[in-house]
C-alpha cells in the first residue's frame, strides 16, 4: 500500500508540473509516460479489484477488494488533478462508507445468500449478455467519440484545487450543497427510523427471566462451556460428554451455522486410549491384566 | 265553442275507462252507458258542425289548446286539437256510425256474457279514433294511432277463446307494427327536416325542405298508412281480423279505422304534393290493392271474408284518389264517407244473417233468405246497389268522380289509372252480386249443423235493424247528397285544395263507361251464379281462383320471404354472433389472456430479474443512440 | 496515453458493478457493486473535468459521493431490518410481488 501511495504521489508531481506548464491555451494529446506506467499498472489492479468484487464467495472479501479498488480510483483522481477528491476518497468513502459496510456484513454474518450458486433461471446468461453488449456499445461509443486532445487542469487549478472547488460549491452550486445537506440529515434520519426496534411491552427484569426459564425447564444452569474435556478449550471445539461424544450445546450457534466447528472426540479418545496404555505400561497393570 | 273538442274525446274516454274498470256491477248498465257516451260525443259533433256551418272561410278552422305534453327546448309536443272540415267529416263519420253500431250491438252481443268490456273496447277506439283525426300535430296523431291499433286488437281477440281469433289479432298487430314503425320514422324525419312535427308548420314549410326528404317522408307516411288502411303490402291481417265480432268489422274494419291511412295522406297532401316520386308510389300501391282486394273477394265464400277483401277494393280506391293529388283528396274523403256508411249496412246485413242463420258464414250455404229477413234483405240490397255504383246511390256519384279523377291524371298514367278503376268497378260489381245472389236469392240451402240444430232464419231484433235502416239511407242518398251543386268539394276544399286536372275524356263517357262495366260485371254473375243452383261444396276452381281463396297467397309470400327469410336471417345472425362476434371477443379475451401468462412469467418478483431488462434496456438506448449518431 | 483510457476503465469498472448486481444475491454485495458503478462514473467525471479544463466535473463528482453516503446508510438499515424480519440477506427472497 505504501508503495502505491509513493508511486501515486510521484505522478501526481509529474502531472502538476506538466499541467503547470507554460502555454495553458495550447490542448495537450497525451500526459507523461509516468502516469501511463501508472495507469497501465493501477488500471490492472482496479478491475482485478472489480472482478474480484463480485467473484468472492464472501461478503468480506468482496468488501476488501472494493476498497483496494476505491483505493486506486483515489490516486486516480489525484493524477487527474482532483487533489481534494482524492483524499475525500480515501477518508469518507474507504474509510468510512467501507467500514460500515464490514459492520453491516458482521451484523448480519453469513447466509446462504453467499453461494454462488444462480438459483434464476437464465439469470446469469441475460446478465452475460447485456453487460457484454453494454460494455462492448459504451466503450465503442468512447472510442468513436473524437477525444484526442484534452485541455488540462492547469488553469484551473493555478489557484489551489481545493480553493477552485470551494469557489464553485459557494457560488454556482450553492443550492446543490445545501440542498446534498438536507439530504443527508433526512439520510441520517431516515436510517435510525429504520433501524429502530419500538420496544412493545416491558423490558422483563432479571428475576421475571429466571423465573420463567425455571418454568420451562429445559436448560435450567448454564450451557456447558466449549473444549470441556477436550483437549483445547477454544470456542470453536465442542465440549465432550463423558462418553466422548461432542455435545453440540456447548458451541456458538453461528459457528454451527457457518459448519467452523472442530470435532476433536476422535483425536480425544484415541489421546485416552494412548493415556491409558501409557499410564498401564508404567504401572506394570499388564501382568494384572494378564492375570484376570 | 273549440273547448268542446277536448269533450268529443273525452266522453267515449270517459267512457272505456269506467266500463273497463267498473267491475261486474256494471254489466247490467255497460252497454246503455257504452252508447250514451258515444251518443253523446255525436251530439257534441253535431253541435261544433251547426257551429262550423255558421261560420265561414279561415273562421272554421277551430283549434284548442289542452296542456304542453312535452315541453322541452327545442322538442315542444303539446296536447293541442285541431278541428276543420276534414276533421269534423271524419268526427261526424265516427261517431255517427260509431252510435248506430253501438246501438246494433246492443242486439248483437246480448248473449256475451262478455259485452260491458266489448262496449268499453269500442269507447276506447273511438276515443283513440277522434284522438286521431283531431290532433294537431303528428306527435298526438301517432297516439290515436297506436291506441286504434290496440283496440282493433283487443277486438279481432275478443273471443280470445278461439285460436284462430287470438291469431288474428296477433296478426294484426303485428302488421300494423309495421306501418306504425313506418309512421314513427316519418315523424323523426319531419322533426330533424322542419324541426317541428305540428300540421301547421310542417305543412305550410315544405317549400324548405328537399325532394329527397319529403319523398322519403311520404313513403314512410304511405308504409304507415299500408299498414293501417290494409293496403299491399300489409293487407294480409285484414282478411283475418274477420274473427272479431261483426259490429267491430263494421266500425273497425270496413267504416273507420282502415280509412285512417286515406286520412294521413290527404291530411299530408302538402307532403305528398311536393314529392311527386311518393304520390305515384302511393297511386300505385291503391291500384294493386284495389284488384288485389276485388279479385280476393270474387273467391270467397265467408261472406265477411267476401266483404273484407271488398274493403280493401275500395280503399285502394282511395289512396288511389289521394295520391293523385288535389285532383282527388276530396273524392278520396267523398268516398270514404259514402264506404263508411254502405259498408257498415252491408257488414251489419251480414251480421244480421249471421244472427239469424246460427253463426254459419259460408254463403254457399244460405240461398234464399229474403223471404225469412226482409229487412235486411233490403238494407243488405241498397247497400249492394250502393256500393256497386248503382246510378243514383251514393257509391255511383263517389266512385265515378274517383274514375274520373284517374283518367284526369292525363297521359299514359292516367289512361292506365282509368282502365284500372274501371276494371275494379267491373270486379265490384261481379262480387257484389255474387255475394248478394248467393246469400238473398236461389232456393235455401242451409244445412243442420253438426249438432243436428237446423237454423231457423229469422228477422233480427229492433235494435239491430235501426241501424242497418238509418245507415241505408245514407247509402242510398248521401252520395247524390254530397254531390249536388258540388257541396261536399266546396266543404273540404278550403282544407285539401282542389284542381280539376286536364280529363281527356268527358265525364259523360266516363260514367257511361262505368254504368256499362257495371253492367258487364253484373251479367256474368247472373250468368254464373243466378241462373242455376249454387253447388254447396266449393268447386275446385280454376288456378286463379284457389289462389284467390287463399288470399292470392299473401300468407304464403308472407311466410316464404319474410317468416322463413326472417328465420334464416336470424340463424344466419345467430351463427356469425356465435362465430365472429364470440369468436373476435373471446379470441382477444383469450388472446389477451394467453399473452398475459405468458407476460406474468417476467413479472417473476425477483428484483434481479428486473434488474436484467433496466440494464438490457439501458443498452438498448445506447445503441439506438449510437444508431441515430451514425446515420 | 490520453486520458480517454480513464474513460474506457470507467466504463469497464461500470459494467463490471453492473454485472455484479445482476449476479449476485447478496444484497450487502450487490450494493457494493452498486458504489462501485458510483465510482466509476465519478473516475469518469474526474477524467472529463480533465479534458475540459475546468472543476465542475469535480464538483459533480463530490456531489455524488454526498448522495452515495445518504444512500449507503439508507440501503444498509434497509439491509438490516431486512435482516432482522426475514433473517436473509438475499435479494431474491424478497420477492413477495411475485404469484
Amino acid at each position: 500500500m505504501s508503495l502505491l501511495a509513493a508511486s501515486s504521489l510521484a505522478s501526481v508531481t509529474s502531472v502538476s508540473s506538466f499541467t503547470s506548464a507554460p502555454s495553458f491555451t495550447s490542448a495537450a494529446t497525451t500526459t507523461s509516460t509516468g502516469e501511463a506506467v501508472q495507469f497501465w499498472i493501477l488500471g490492472t489492479v482496479a478491475v482485478v479489484g472489480a472482478l474480484c468484487t463480485i467473484l468472492m464467495k464472501k461478503a468480506v472479501h468482496s468488501a476488501l477488494c472494493l476498497a483496494a479498488t476505491m483505493i486506486v480510483l483515489a490516486v486516480f483522481y489525484l493524477a487527474n488533478g482532483a487533489y481534494f477528491l482524492g483524499v475525500v476518497q480515501i477518508v469518507v468513502y474507504t474509510g468510512a462508507i467501507m467500514m460500515l459496510f464490514l459492520f453491516v456484513v458482521m451484523l448480519v454474518g453469513v447466509t446462504a445468500a453467499d453461494s454462488l450458486k444462480e438459483t434464476l433461471k437464465g439469470q446469469r446468461w441475460w446478465a452475460a449478455a447485456c453487460g457484454l453488449g453494454f460494455g462492448v456499445l459504451l466503450i465503442g461509443g468512447i472510442g468513436n467519440a473524437s477525444l484526442t486532445s484534452f485541455t488540462g487542469l492547469g488553469q484551473a487549478n493555478a489557484g489551489g484545487n481545493v480553493e477552485g472547488l470551494a469557489a464553485l460549491i459557494f457560488t454556482r452550486y450553492v443550492f446543490a450543497f445545501e440542498i446534498t445537506g438536507a439530504l443527508l440529515i433526512t439520510a441520517s434520519v431516515g436510517a435510525m427510523l429504520l433501524t429502530h426496534r419500538e420496544r412493545t411491552e416491558r423490558a422483563k427484569t432479571q428475576r421475571e427471566m429466571a423465573e420463567e426459564r425455571v418454568r420451562k425447564g429445559t436448560q435450567l444452569p448454564p450451557l456447558p462451556a466449549p473444549g470441556v474435556y477436550a483437549r483445547h478449550n477454544a470456542v470453536d471445539i465442542a465440549g465432550l460428554l463423558p462418553d466422548g461424544t461432542p455435545s453440540e450445546l456447548t458451541v456458538n450457534k453461528t459457528l454451527k451455522d457457518r459448519g467452523q466447528i472442530r470435532d476433536v472426540s476422535n483425536e480425544a479418545i484415541a489421546d485416552l486410549k494412548a493415556l491409558e496404555q501409557r499410564s498401564s505400561e508404567r504401572l506394570g497393570r499388564e501382568d494384572e491384566e494378564a492375570k484376570r | 265553442m273549440e273547448n268542446l273538442i277536448a269533450l268529443l274525446i273525452a266522453a267515449p274516454l270517459l267512457g272505456a275507462a269506467v266500463l273497463l274498470c267498473g267491475g261486474r256491477r256494471l254489466d247490467r248498465v255497460g252497454h246503455w252507458l257504452g252508447t250514451l257516451l258515444a251518443a253523446a260525443s255525436f251530439v257534441i259533433g253535431v253541435v261544433l258542425f251547426g257551429d262550423m256551418l255558421g261560420k265561414s272561410g279561415e273562421g272554421r278552422s277551430l283549434h284548442q289548446h289542452l296542456f304542453s305534453w312535452i315541453p322541452v327546448e327545442g322538442f315542444q309536443a303539446d296536447v293541442a286539437f285541431q278541428l276543420d272540415q276534414l276533421s269534423m267529416t271524419f268526427v261526424l263519420l265516427i261517431t255517427g256510425v260509431g252510435t248506430l253500431i253501438h246501438i246494433y250491438s246492443i242486439g248483437y252481443m246480448e248473449h256475451d256474457e262478455r259485452r260491458r268490456r266489448f262496449f268499453g273496447y269500442l269507447n276506447l277506439f273511438l276515443a283513440a279514433m277522434l284522438l286521431l283525426v283531431l290532433a294537431d300535430n303528428y306527435l298526438l296523431l301517432y297516439m290515436g294511432w297506436e291506441g286504434v291499433g290496440l283496440a282493433s286488437y283487443l277486438l279481432i281477440g275478443f273471443w280470445q277463446h278461439k285460436p284462430s281469433a287470438a291469431t288474428a289479432a296477433k296478426k294484426a298487430f303485428l302488421v300494423n307494427r309495421v306501418g306504425d314503425m313506418g309512421l314513427s320514422i316519418a315523424i323523426m324525419l319531419m322533426f330533424t327536416t322542419f324541426g317541428t312535427f305540428a300540421f301547421g308548420p310542417v305543412l305550410s314549410s315544405t317549400g324548405d325542405a328537399t325532394e329527397g326528404k319529403l319523398t322519403a317522408i311520404g313513403l314512410m307516411l304511405l308504409l304507415a298508412a299500408c299498414g293501417k288502411s290494409a293496403q299491399v303490402p300489409l293487407q294480409s291481417w285484414l282478411g283475418d281480423a274477420m274473427e272479431g265480432p261483426t259490429p267491430v268489422s263494421a266500425l273497425i274494419h270496413a267504416a273507420t279505422m282502415v280509412t285512417a291511412g286515406v286520412y294521413l295522406i290527404t291530411r299530408s297532401g302538402a307532403i305528398f304534393n311536393a314529392a311527386p316520386d311518393a304520390q305515384l308510389v302511393v297511386v300505385v300501391v291503391g291500384a294493386v290493392t284495389l284488384l288485389f282486394g276485388a279479385i280476393v273477394g270474387c273467391a270467397k265464400d265467408d261472406i265477411k271474408k267476401a266483404l273484407a277483401g271488398s274493403t280493401m277494393s275500395q280503399i285502394g280506391y282511395m289512396i288511389l284518389a289521394a295520391g293523385l293529388g288535389p285532383i282527388g283528396y276530396v273524392f278520396a274523403i267523398m268516398h270514404l264517407v259514402t264506404h263508411g256508411f254502405f259498408k257498415a249496412g252491408l257488414f251489419l246485413g251480414a251480421g244480421s244473417v249471421m244472427h239469424g242463420m246460427n253463426d254459419e258464414v259460408d254463403m254457399r250455404k244460405y240461398g234464399g233468405l229474403r223471404k225469412y229477413m226482409p229487412v235486411t234483405f233490403v238494407t243488405f240490397g241498397l247497400g249492394y246497389l250502393a256500393i256497386i255504383g248503382f246510378p243514383g246511390l251514393s257509391g255511383f256519384f263517389s266512385k265515378d268522380k274517383i274514375i274520373e279523377a284517374a283518367f284526369a291524371k292525363g297521359g299514359t298514367e292516367g289512361w292506365i289509372l282509368g282502365a284500372v278503376t274501371l276494371l275494379g268497378a267491373a270486379i265490384t260489381a261481379f262480387y257484389m252480386t255474387r255475394v248478394m245472389l248467393l246469400t238473398f236469392f236461389g232456393e235455401k240451402r242451409w244445412q243442420p249443423d253438426d249438432n243436428g240444430h237446423e237454423p231457423h232464419p229469422h228477422e233480427s231484433p229492433k235494435s239491430m235493424t235501426i241501424p242497418m235502416v238509418i245507415l241505408a239511407f245514407g247509402s242510398v242518398f248521401a252520395g247524390g247528397f254530397f254531390s249536388i251543386g258540388d257541396r261536399f268539394l266546396h266543404w273540404l276544399e278550403p282544407v285539401t285544395g282542389h284542381s280539376h286536372g286536364n280529363p281527356p275524356v268527358s265525364a259523360t263517357t266516363v260514367t257511361t263507361a262505368t254504368v256499362v262495366v257495371l253492367v258487364i260485371g253484373v251479367a256474368i254473375a247472373w250468368f254464373m251464379y243466378g241462373r242455376k243452383p249454387v253447388p254447396v261444396a266449393a268447386p275446385r276452381g280454376s288456378l286463379l281462383t284457389r289462389a284467390a281463396r287463399r288470399d292470392l297467397l299473401q300468407d304464403d309470400f308472407n311466410h316464404v320471404v319474410l317468416v322463413r327469410g326472417g328465420e334464416h336471417l336470424t340463424r344466419s345472425l345467430v351463427y356469425v354472433d356465435h362465430t365472429l362476434v364470440d369468436g373476435v371477443v373471446n379470441g382477444t379475451a383469450a388472446s389477451f389472456g394467453g399473452l398475459s401468462g405468458r407476460l406474468r412469467k417476467l413479472q417473476n418478483g425477483y428484483a434481479r430479474t428486473y434488474a436484467v431488462s433496466m440494464f438490457g434496456g439501458t443498452a438498448v438506448l445506447i445503441a439506438a443512440t449510437l444508431l441515430m449518431r451514425a446515420v | 496515453m490520453n486520458p480517454v483510457n480513464y474513460l474506457y476503465l470507467a466504463s469497464l469498472l461500470f459494467t463490471i458493478g453492473a454485472a455484479g448486481v445482476l449476479i449476485r444475491r447478496n444484497a450487502i454485495v450487490v450494493f457494493m457493486c452498486i458504489e462501485l458503478m458510483l465510482n466509476a462514473c465519478n473516475l469518469a467525471f474526474v477524467a472529463f473535468s480533465r479534458m475540459h479544463g475546468n472543476l465542475d466535473g469535480q464538483i459533480i463528482a463530490f456531489f455524488t459521493m454526498v448522495v452515495a453516503a445518504a444512500e449507503v446508510v439508507v440501503g444498509l438499515a434497509i439491509i438490516v431490518s431486512l435482516f432482522r424480519s426475514r433473517h436473509s440477506a438475499s435479494v431474491d427472497d424478497a420477492s413477495l410481488m411475485k404469484l
